[in-house]
């Protein structure tokens, strides 16, 4: 097991694409990071890099003390699950597992004993003879986990490895993933697109755009507390409401006037002027001891069952309401929205929309 | 669903059509072959003549430096074949995976050379290896023949290499592979249907090839077959007989290595590895 380190990583690539930007993160011995951010981040550069799979343009990298920048892949000790799960396709799933094995020269007893606790450990045993065809896709990552795992690595990198997996076998194997990295306790660093796999995995969430660290922390502190806009957007779904307006006399005026929230005790602290309010949808509640805020009519509404979304306009854009269930919520119907306590995010209205409160 | 008879009929009438038209040569080669004597033309329309006997096929060993033929042949195609797989793997692979300075510009320039008919470059090839001391050797054949053969090799192993995924080659450095191991270990195993096709087409090239030989080669005992068979074709007699029995026997090695290879030949080996 060990730490990771990256200092100020850079790469550009030949035809000048700046794909990462001055990247710093400290992992934790035992840690499950999660890099996550839309496609074209920068995120599977820096696995890569980590990996050994890119070449560091700049910067450093470090697993434990050591700097391995320049050791070949196979020499950092690290073991990689690819989105596509890249398994020899000429060989069995046996053979699959024991590859990595052989090419260091592990005995045979060794090879056999770890190949089976790896296949036990992932339900895998029965298809340890078949080759990488004849196995269903959600067969096919069990084995590329556990090709994985039989290494016994200092560090886990995982590419994507669920988004080629249909909803229900990726939240079977999300759990599978989780539960494993419980009992190996292993360094894990995940890159992935989908924010629900950051929120449930990861232990802590690195938020990449534009080649750069936007956000790092726990899941749930990135949901409360988003450092800018781009967060804010990114992460929980439905995505956050925005509403531009600017702040005034102690209150967030939508453009326009066609709402108004007062901003209570923090408006002092706040500077005047254009900005940008975030509500998610659900602290954009009906009734209750919200802060009054407006009144909209519903003009879709999309049942789930223990909730309803409802589409409301408000200041000529459209944002989402979470109506309880239980609640009658038709189009037409007319909401007297507030806003609770705690559930106010202000950014900055300029690009970057860096956080104001 | 089941195909009315009429078009059953139809169907068959013309693959049989077919198969009549390339195998009326072949079948009348085997009936000249075992004639007595020269006999080229014949109104006996046997497959097997009445008379049938082996004596061509007899003299042809006993009589006639065949096996000497046969030999340097075998020699000449498998060297070249030898040469031809190696170099088409591992410089298919290059273009394939690595950007380098004059990637492109090389590609093409390989590819122009398949423009030439290869009867307008014997004069300059002939030129070289004159000059290069390797007229009558096996060495000036198997340079000609290798230089032919690799831009066509080439192409078609680089075309493989496309289609196996770079991430299989990644995997393999990640468990501990050089780029070579992994190029040995990965890569070529999964390209073999390609190696099969760049050895094939190779052997061919080295194995029917006449105008060439005619030039590079002089001496008699140096001949490969198809020099050899045609001398059989003199001007006032032509030994028609010893001519069949020779075609036929050239024949069976590449037919022999054609079965022998054909279930390589089985594309989508890398089915399921990864997920498109």
């Amino acid at each position: 097991m060990a730490t990771v380190t990256i200092r100020d990583l850079h790469k550009r690539y030949a035809e000048g694409f700046h794909a990462v930007r001055g990247i710093s993160l400290d992992i934790a011995d035992g840690e499950f990071l999660v890099l996550v951010g839309p496609s074209g981040c920068g995120k599977s550069t820096t696995l890569r890099m980590v990996a050994g799979l890119e070449e560091v343009t700049s910067g450093e990298i470090r697993i434990g003390d050591r700097v391995i920048n320049d050791v070949a892949p196979g020499d950092r000790d690290i073991a990689m699950v690819f989105q596509n799960y890249a398994l020899y396709p000429h060989l069995s799933v046996r053979e699959n597992m024991a590859f990595g094995l052989k090419m260091r020269g592990t005995p045979t007893p060794e090879i056999d004993r770890r190949v089976a606790d790896a296949a036990a450990a992932l339900s895998i045993e029965h298809l340890l003879a078949r080759r990488p065809r004849e196995l269903s896709g959600g067969q096919r990552q069990r084995v590329a986990v556990g090709r994985a795992i039989v290494r016994e690595p200092e560090v886990f990198l995982f590419d994507e490895p669920l988004s080629n997996l249909d909803a229900k076998l990726r939240v079977q194997m999300r759990a599978e993933l989780a539960r494993l990295h419980r009992r190996l306790g292993t360094t894990v660093i995940y890159v992935t697109h989908d924010q629900v796999e950051a929120m449930t995995l990861g232990d802590r969430i690195v938020l990449m755009n534009h080649g750069v660290i936007q956000q790092i922390d726990a899941p749930l502190a990135i949901y409360r507390r988003p450092a800018n806009r781009f967060v804010a957007s990114f992460i929980g779904s439905p995505t956050m409401n925005f509403f531009p307006g600017v702040i005034r006399d102690g209150a967030f005026v939508v453009k326009g006037d066609a709402a108004r929230l007062p901003l209570g005790p923090d408006a002092a602290r706040l500077p005047q002027g254009p900005a940008v309010l975030g509500v998610r949808p659900e602290d954009l509640v009906v009734t209750g001891d919200a802060v009054p805020f407006t009144t909209a009519v519903i003009e879709v509404a999309e049942q789930m069952g223990h909730e309803t979304l409802a589409h409301v306009s408000v200041g000529g854009s459209s944002h989402v309401v979470r109506v309880p269930g239980d609640r009658a919520a038709s189009p037409g119907d007319r909401l007297s929205l507030g806003v609770r306590p705690g559930g106010v995010h202000l950014f900055a209205a300029d690009d970057e929309g860096r956080r104001l409160n | 669903m089941k195909e009315p008879l009429r078009i059953t009929l139809l169907r068959h009438a013309v693959l049989l059509l077919f198969v009549a038209i390339s195998l009326y040569p072949v079948l009348n080669v085997v009936s000249i072959s075992l004639r007595p004597g020269d006999r080229l033309r014949s109104t006996d329309l046997a497959i097997i003549p009445p008379d049938w006997t082996f004596e061509s096929y007899v003299k042809l060993f006993t009589q006639q430096p065949f096996l000497r033929w046969l030999g340097n042949s075998l020699v000449v195609s498998g060297v070249v074949t030898l040469t031809g797989v190696a170099l088409a793997s591992t410089a298919g692979y290059a273009f394939s995976r690595f950007r380098f300075i004059g990637r492109k510009a090389t590609m093409l320039a390989i590819l122009t050379t398949q423009m030439f008919p290869a009867t307008m470059l014997l004069l300059p090839l002939y030129v070289l290896i004159a000059k290069l001391g390797l007229v009558d050797t096996w060495l000036g054949l198997m340079v000609f023949y290798t230089a032919t053969a690799l831009p066509f090799c080439v192409w078609q192993m680089k075309g493989f290499y496309d289609t196996i995924p770079a991430s299989l080659e990644e995997a393999a450095r990640i468990d501990g592979c050089s780029r070579a191991q992994a190029f040995w270990h990965v890569v070529l195993p999964l390209a073999t249907p390609g190696l099969v096709i760049t050895a094939l087409f190779s052997f061919m090239t080295a194995w029917s090839e006449y105008i060439v030989a005619a030039q590079v080669m002089q001496d008699e005992s140096m001949f490969t077959l198809p020099l050899g068979i045609k001398g059989f074709q003199a001007s006032l007699s032509s030994q028609w007989g010893l001519y069949a029995a020779a075609s036929i026997l050239v024949s069976i090695p590449v037919v022999a290595v054609f079965l022998a290879f054909s279930k390589y030949l089985v594309n989508g080996l890398t089915v399921g590895s990864v997920k498109e």
